[in-house]
């Protein structure tokens, strides 16, 4: 809780928040021209998703508030539905900061036997729409990582990583030498690669590790590397997107190796969404996704620079 | 040991780190949708007055310092330390060189002084912005002569030296800004 005055206006600009409509308004034109239907899955659900790092509201006696309308959209794509997208509120719990809202506005959609290629496309044609910025330049992660770092992502090991963490100066304090490759490569891409991405305009970066992937395909053409991009602009991570796991045994797995993090990261256990391996086990068909933060689009495009100057109201004064 | 999480952290917020007392300056939270989070903070170290960037890993807990910034009225130097009294308490506080650095220069008995405290001790010194001093030693001006150009050096009581316009006598009370090291006026008392 902030201390000082309790504030009950809006944390946006009221023209910020006309803006803001005319984003919503935009981005559902795109998609109905793009023939992808809207729905409105459930954002209080049984099972939350099974993430290392992801931390759910639970609510008493109902079970999760979604962090993403994933599962959802999942398992009306198994069902037949078609492409299919959702726009509303997500929630992220302990995330709090200038980039950050514990409950924010996604926009996620699904296109059945599309490629993540064909997405990235998408979402780059999604993104000159809404804001009149072109990218249409991608970047292999292993080229910007290796880039900015000196080490090569998929090959260095975690001293190697760590090394380099304290050579470049954003190695945690107390922090005794991790064997864990996900946290140095997550570390040295949030801190040191990720501002010198989209400066001027969006950019793409394909081929993240798979270490840490739990729902997407890995890429049967580079080992080590899945089948998932991100963009950027600014520094800002604004997109995420993969070609989806369909396979509901590999998916099992790797949602209890979460599970087993969780636990030793001090995270509380998360029931299995059995309902959504059930769907993958049905005959899925391939798909590819992706999960756009809209506030933050607004964000970017107005040039603002913190999420609370486009919130209507922002965690301190909700 | 007081202790701070980091999803505490905002500016202002007293931290040790490496055996020294820091201050927050500014908290970003930083995390990837797919990752850990951290908090990237710019953080002052209080003894050295220098500032670093360091990465705190989300939920990490760092040391409470034991700072406090208080007002405190100077008393007189002894030739080793300053001493310095509150005046609500009488709880009188002697600070080091170190400490009072550049603003014993500035320091005249009875000025009121903000002061940082780290375990009690006086970490840091604050002459005020202004202070009033009378000029001990300086060359006699023309009589008349009000044009100021060039000045000349003047001593003050304190020994600090400050360049004062011509017209300036020894015995007169000036206002200094502390800060600039600079004459402002002859001051009002």
């Amino acid at each position: 809780m902030s201390a000082g005055p309790r504030q009950w206006r809006p944390s946006a600009a009221p023209a910020v928040l006309a803006e803001r409509a005319r984003l919503m308004g935009a981005v559902r034109g795109f998609m109905h021209e793009a023939g992808i239907m809207e729905v409105d899955t459930p954002v209080l659900v049984c099972a939350a998703p099974a993430e290392r790092s992801l931390e759910s509201f639970m609510v008493a006696d109902a079970g999760f508030l979604v962090p993403s309308p994933e599962h959802g959209l999942k398992r009306l794509v198994a069902a037949g539905l078609g492409p299919i997208y959702q726009l509303g509120h997500v929630f992220r719990a302990g995330e709090v900061g200038r980039w950050h809202n514990p409950e924010f506005c996604m926009l996620e959609w699904y296109r059945p036997h599309a490629s993540m290629s064909d997405l990235i496309d998408e979402t780059e044609a999604l993104i000159a729409a809404l804001t009149g910025q072109m990218s249409g330049h991608r970047v292999a992660y292993r080229e910007v990582f290796s880039d900015c770092v000196g080490l090569d992502p998929l090959a260095a090991d975690a001293g190697e990583l760590a090394a380099a963490a304290r050579r470049l100066d954003v190695a945690p304090a107390h922090m005794q030498a991790s064997d864990d490759r996900v946290f140095w490569l997550d570390l040295l891409m949030s801190m040191v690669v990720q501002p010198t991405l989209g400066h001027d305009r969006p950019v793409c970066v394909t081929g993240f590790p798979v270490d840490d992937a739990v729902l997407i395909e890995t890429d049967p053409e580079m080992p080590g590397t899945g089948a998932r991009f991100e963009c950027f602009w600014r520094g800002v991570e604004l997109a995420n997107g993969a070609q989806e796991l369909t396979d509901a045994s590999v998916a099992r797995a790797r949602m209890d190796r979460e599970i087993r993090l969780r636990e030793s990261g001090g995270l509380p256990p998360v029931p299995v969404d059995e309902r959504l391996l059930d769907a993958m086990s049905s005959d899925m068909p391939r798909c590819a996704g992706v999960a756009l933060g809209i506030d933050r689009l607004l964000a970017l495009h107005l040039d603002l620079d913190a999420l609370a100057d486009v919130l209507p109201f922002a965690w301190d004064r909700r | 040991m007081a202790t701070f999480n980091t999803n505490q952290f905002k500016g202002g917020l007293k931290i040790i780190l490496d055996g020294d007392p820091y201050t927050i300056v500014e908290n970003e939270f930083v995390k990837p949708g797919k990752g850990q989070a951290f908090n990237r903070v710019k953080i002052r170290n209080l003894k050295t007055n220098r500032t670093i960037e360091k990465t705190f890993k989300s939920g990490d807990s760092v040391e409470a310092a034991d700072v406090l910034d208080i007002d405190l009225q100077y008393l007189y130097h002894d030739g080793e330390f300053w001493h310095f009294m509150e005046p609500n308490s009488f709880e009188q506080y002697q600070a080091g060189e170190a400490a009072v650095a550049d603003s014993a220069k500035w320091l005249k008995a009875q000025d009121t002084c903000h002061v940082t405290l780290w375990n009690g001790a006086p970490l840091q010194v604050d002459a005020p912005n202004f202070v009033t001093l009378t000029v001990t030693e300086t060359d006699p001006g023309v009589r008349g002569d009000t044009s100021g150009g060039g000045g000349k050096p003047a001593t003050l009581e304190t020994g600090a030296v400050v360049r004062v316009p011509l017209f300036i006598e020894e015995g007169e009370l000036l206002k200094v800004d502390t800060r600039k090291g600079e004459y402002v006026s002859r001051a009002s008392e």
